[in-house]
Formats: C-alpha cells, structure tokens, sequence
C-alpha cells in the first residue's frame, strides 16, 4: 500500500518534470531576456534596422535578424510542403504495404539525422553547387537555407499529415466510390478536405521545426545580418545569430540581455505555432467525430 | 475507365469448370417469369485464402426488396458488396462466377467499375455523411458524375431529399453541417445522395441497426415507397423487418445459401430445417 503510494508520487513527479522545466526555462527567458529593453525601446529592438552588438556605442536591432529567419523559414515551405504532403499521399493512398514498409523507416531515419550532418552536406556540397549553378558570389544564401531546411522538415510534415489522412475514416472513402467516384475525386474532394485541418498542422509543425533549426542555418545561411533583397543573398536567422555569439559576450552585458531576447521571442514563435496546431487538430478530430 | 485506379481489382479466373450462366437456382413456380436484375451464378468468394461465400446461385429481382438474412459473420455484407463491386477496395480478394447486371457480367474486363457504381447505390450500416453541408453531401455524386449545371443540380438535390423523407425536416438548413442531423436524419440523407444519382438497384446494409424505432419506422416506409421504382436489397438482423419490407428472401449461412424464396413461403414454411431453425431462433 506505502509503496504504491510511493510509485504514483514517483510517476507523478516524473510527469510534471516536463512543466517544470517549461516554467524555469520560461522564467529564465523572461528574467535575462526583459533587462536589453531597458537599454534599447522594443519598438527599437524589433524594429531597428542594424545589429552591431558589438560596436561602440551598439546597435541592437533584429530587424534583419527576424526578416533572415522569416526568408529560410517560408523558403522551406515550398520544399517541405510539396515533398511531406506528397510522400503522405503517396504513403496513404498509392503505396502498397510494401513500399511502405520500405519508405517509413525511410523518412524516419531522415529526421533522425543530427543537423549539423545538415550542415556540414549543405556547406560541402550543396553551397558550392548553388553557387556555381547561379553564378553568385557565395553559396551560402537565404535559398541554400531554405533547401536544407525544406528537406529536414520533411520528415516531421511527411508523418503528421499521414496521421491525419489514415484518421480519415474509411466509411467516406467508402461513400464516395459508391457514388461512382473514382479514386482521384475520392482523394481531392473527400480525403484531403476531411484530413484538412490535420495537414494545416503538420505544416505548421513543419514551420515551427524549420523557425528553430540552428546548425544548419549556421552552417549554410552565411551569416550576414543585413536585410536581405533576394533569395540568393547571405541571410542570419535568429536561431543562428545566437548561435555564433552567445560565446563572445560578456555575462550580464547589454549584447547578453539581447542575445537572451531573441530566445525569448524565437520561444514565444513556435509557442505559438504549437498552440496553433494543436487547436486547429482538436478542432479537427471534432469535425471528423473522433473525440479528443 | 479508370481500371488502373483500383489495383485490387477481384479478378476472376478464366473460368475453370464454371456453370453455364444460363442455369438457374432453385426457386419457386411463380418466380419464374419475373425480370432479373442482378443474376449471381455459382460465386466463390475469398479473402486472402479463406472462402467467405461458396457457391452461391441467386437472382435479384427487378423493382422488388430481396432480404439477406442469417447469423453474423455469414457472409451478407460481402455478398451484397459484389453487387456494387465495394470489395474490390480490399487488397487480397478473389471472385470466382459470374455477376450480371442486366444481363452484363460486371466483373468482365470491360465492366465499367464507375458505372456500376452509379447504377447500383449502397446505403451502409452506420450513416456516413460526409462532413460538408446538406446540401454537398447530396451533389455530390452529381458532381462526380460531371453534372456542373447549377440549376440541374439543385432541382436534383431537393428531388433526391424529397424521395428520401427528408426535405421537410431540413429544408431551411441545407446548408448546414450534415453531422448537426440526428442518426436517423443522417441515414436518409445518405439514401438521398445514393438516390440523386439514379441509380436502378440500392443496396443497403443494415440501415436501421444504428437507428431507434421511430427512425427504423421512417426507413421502412421510405423503402416500401422506393420499392416502386427501385431494385433494393436489403441486409438486416432483424427478421420482422425482413417480413415486413421484402418479397423475396435469402437466408445464408456460413458462406452458403441455404434457401431462398417469396418472404412469405420461406417464413411460414420454409422448406429447410435450418432456416426454420433460425427463424424460430433456434440458434444464430
Ligand atoms: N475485410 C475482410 N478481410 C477478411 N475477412 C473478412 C473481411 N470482411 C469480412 N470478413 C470475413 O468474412 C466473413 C463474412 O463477413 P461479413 O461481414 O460478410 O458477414 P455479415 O453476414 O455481413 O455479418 P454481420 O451480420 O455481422 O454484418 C466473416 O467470417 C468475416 O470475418
Ligand atoms: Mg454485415
């Protein structure tokens, strides 16, 4: 009886670890991240158009900083939407059990690859490659970013939006072949419509994996914190910026606070990203009548 | 058209040994001179390697209720889903026989699968809207079947409604989402999308097992009324049902037909000992 007593204390503890660890990790945010408005307005911050952390005096503005991470973010859309969706469709609708069994595992091992393999792929091959194939100065550009970025998401988009088209209940497959629909019409006017909401999610977690890639972008973005004009232009996601500098400063200082703000609104990002998808889900399993 | 679409496709061997289609089942005297519809001769059906229906010879006939009763698990869903070719979605099937409607072997390499379809609706056991509006669930098959004419289609949609007992309870939210309709309200309007597209035989699988009996009465009457210009076969548990809307019935057991006749004379005499087995609930 005292044991069991003790185990449900143990497992109950265990289960709230993860809140515990999202309330510190939120109140350190907060705590290092708010002191760099005091120095610099949040209209200035966000808006300001130059990041000197490091001049005299210095200049705090993310402006290019968010404007970097927007560009690889939606630049990875266009690949990730096409290739996640598309592998889901193929995977659901297409594939025998077969070439299932030898895809899955496929696109699994694709997002376990660690991001700096990423990286070092996209900075070794892939940079030169687009470098020459355009003929501009550097390799390391917005676009790169975006390819590696679009591939890495894949995965993530590829397996919630196959979820959410094998949560698609059969009977209405079933009622419109027996209607004389065939399989294309099925699937664009019946299946994808009702899985719908569910794809919109894996996109949007697609969206948030891409906003808080590091090493990759680090590695293939080429780092210039400038507001860029072209895809094909070095670009320096937040994720990346404080990446390459949290090492350089000095604790406590006005570039630490700052460095600590962007983390705070990267976090505040995909916060929100993931509130997102998960209301757009729940609604979603409601509309199909599947419960919570 | 579109044979590539479905890779499970049942397919029937050249047949081996197989009777000639003209033979006929044993049926009663005045059954005779009665318009066929669906004609079944000597089907075997499997899944994978196990057989769910064994050498059946049936005829379904034209503007009539044919019931299909017998204990579950006896193979009535799998039967009736030959009639509209339903279980060519399910991977490792096989047909063995011969299925005519009117007249043409709907399984033949030719058979036009979409057609079929259309021409022979199913309503299932669970009502299955889709999670669109009335109205979108009932265009639905005209859509699909290419009518874009707005006003053909609406003039279609209210007509199929009105056939299938529902317009006037819904006529001021068609619109709406159909899942807000209560079971009975859902399952008519899956009778009214299969109706819109005019088909000639309607299938339906145990329509009223979700449905309390207020709903169950509504349906019944609607099929009675449909009776007139359709060609309905009906599965259902429920043999006073079966008495009460059907001409003709069939009772299966274990992948086998075991009697068929006139509704009537197979529930007051029924000339085998395990349909009047079953019928006076003696097992199943
Ligand atoms: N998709 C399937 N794959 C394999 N076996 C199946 C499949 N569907 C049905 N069967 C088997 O075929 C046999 C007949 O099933 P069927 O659903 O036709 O019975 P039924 O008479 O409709 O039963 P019920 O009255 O319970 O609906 C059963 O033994 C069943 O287990
Ligand atoms: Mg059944």
């Amino acid at each position: 009886m005292n044991r069991e007593r003790l185990y449900r204390w143990i497992f109950t503890a265990l289960a709230f670890s993860s809140l515990f660890f999202l309330v510190g990790i939120t109140v350190v945010l907060f705590k290092e991240g708010l002191p760099v408005f005091r120095e610099v307005g949040l209209f200035e911050f966000l808006g300001g158009k130059s990041w000197y952390p490091t001049y005299e005096p210095p200049d705090f503005g993310i402006r290019p900083l968010i404007l970097g991470s927007l560009w690889v973010t939606v630049g990875a859309l266009f690949v990730c939407v096409p290739l996640g969706v598309g592998t889901a469709l193929y995977l659901n609708e297409l594939a025998g059990p077969r070439q299932r069994a030898v895809l899955k595992p496929i696109v699994e091992v694709l997002a376990g690859i660690p991001s700096i393999v990423y990286g070092f792929f996209g900075m070794v091959l892939v940079a030169p490659f687009i470098q020459d194939l355009f003929n501009i100065p550097v390799g390391q550009t917005a676009f790169t970013g975006s390819l590696l970025l679009g591939v890495m998401a894949t995965p993530t988009v590829a397996s919630i939006a196959e979820d959410s088209l094998s949560f698609v209940p059969k009977s209405f497959r079933e009622a419109s072949f027996a209607v004389g629909a065939n399989r294309w019409q099925t699937l664009t006017r019946v299946v994808i419509p009702a899985a719908g909401s569910g794809i919109s999610t894996a996109i949007i977690l697609g969206m948030s994996r891409a906003v808080g890639e590091t090493m990759t972008v680090l590695m293939v973005c080429g780092g210039a914190a400038v507001i860029p004009d072209s895809f094909f232009e070095p670009v320096r996601p937040m994720t990346a910026t404080i990446a390459a500098e949290m090492g350089e400063t000095v604790m406590g200082s006005a570039h630490y606070h700052a460095l600590f703000a962007i983390g705070l609104i990267l976090f505040l990002i995909t916060l929100v990203f993931n509130v997102v998808a998960e209301i757009i889900s729940r609604r979603y399993r409601l509309k199909l009548g599947l419960g919570r | 058209m579109d044979k590539q679409a479905f890779p499970h496709t049942a397919r029937r061997p050249q047949s081996a040994g197989r009777q000639s289609p003209a033979q006929s089942p044993q049926k009663t005297d005045d059954t005779r001179d009665m318009a066929v519809r669906i004609r079944v001769r000597n089907i075997d059906f499997y899944y994978g390697n196990s057989r769910a229906l064994e050498k059946i010879d049936m005829d379904i006939y034209k503007n009539r209720v044919t019931a299909m009763i017998g204990p579950s698990g006896c193979g009535k869903s799998t039967f009736i889903r030959l009639f509209n070719r339903m279980n060519d979605l399910i991977p490792h099937t096989r047909l063995d026989g011969l299925i005519e409607l009117d007249n043409r072997d709907i399984y033949s390499s030719g058979a036009d699968v979409v057609d079929i379809r259309r021409r022979v609706g199913m309503v299932f056991q669970k009502p299955n809207p889709f999670p669109k509006s009335i109205f979108e669930n009932v265009a639905y098959g005209l859509e699909v079947n290419g009518i874009r004419n707005k006003k053909l289609k609406e003039a279609r949609v209210v007509d199929s409604l009105k056939k299938a007992a529902l317009w006037e309870e819904i006529k001021d939210r068609i619109h709406e989402s159909a899942l807000r309709l209560s079971g009975g309200q859902q399952q008519r309007l899956c009778i009214a999308r299969c109706l819109a597209v005019d088909p000639e035989v309607i299938l339906f699988d145990e329509p009223c097992a979700s449905l309390d009996p207020i709903s169950t009465r509504k349906i019944e009457e609607l099929l009675l009324e449909l009776k007139e210009s359709y060609t309905i076969v009906i599965v259902t548990h429920n043999m006073q049902q079966a008495a009460r809307v059907s001409d003709y019935t069939a009772f299966l057991y274990m992948g086998k037909l075991i009697e068929f006749g006139e509704t009537q004379k197979l529930f007051t005499v029924p000339r085998n000992k395990m349909t009047e087995e079953y019928l006076t609930g003696k097992f199943g």
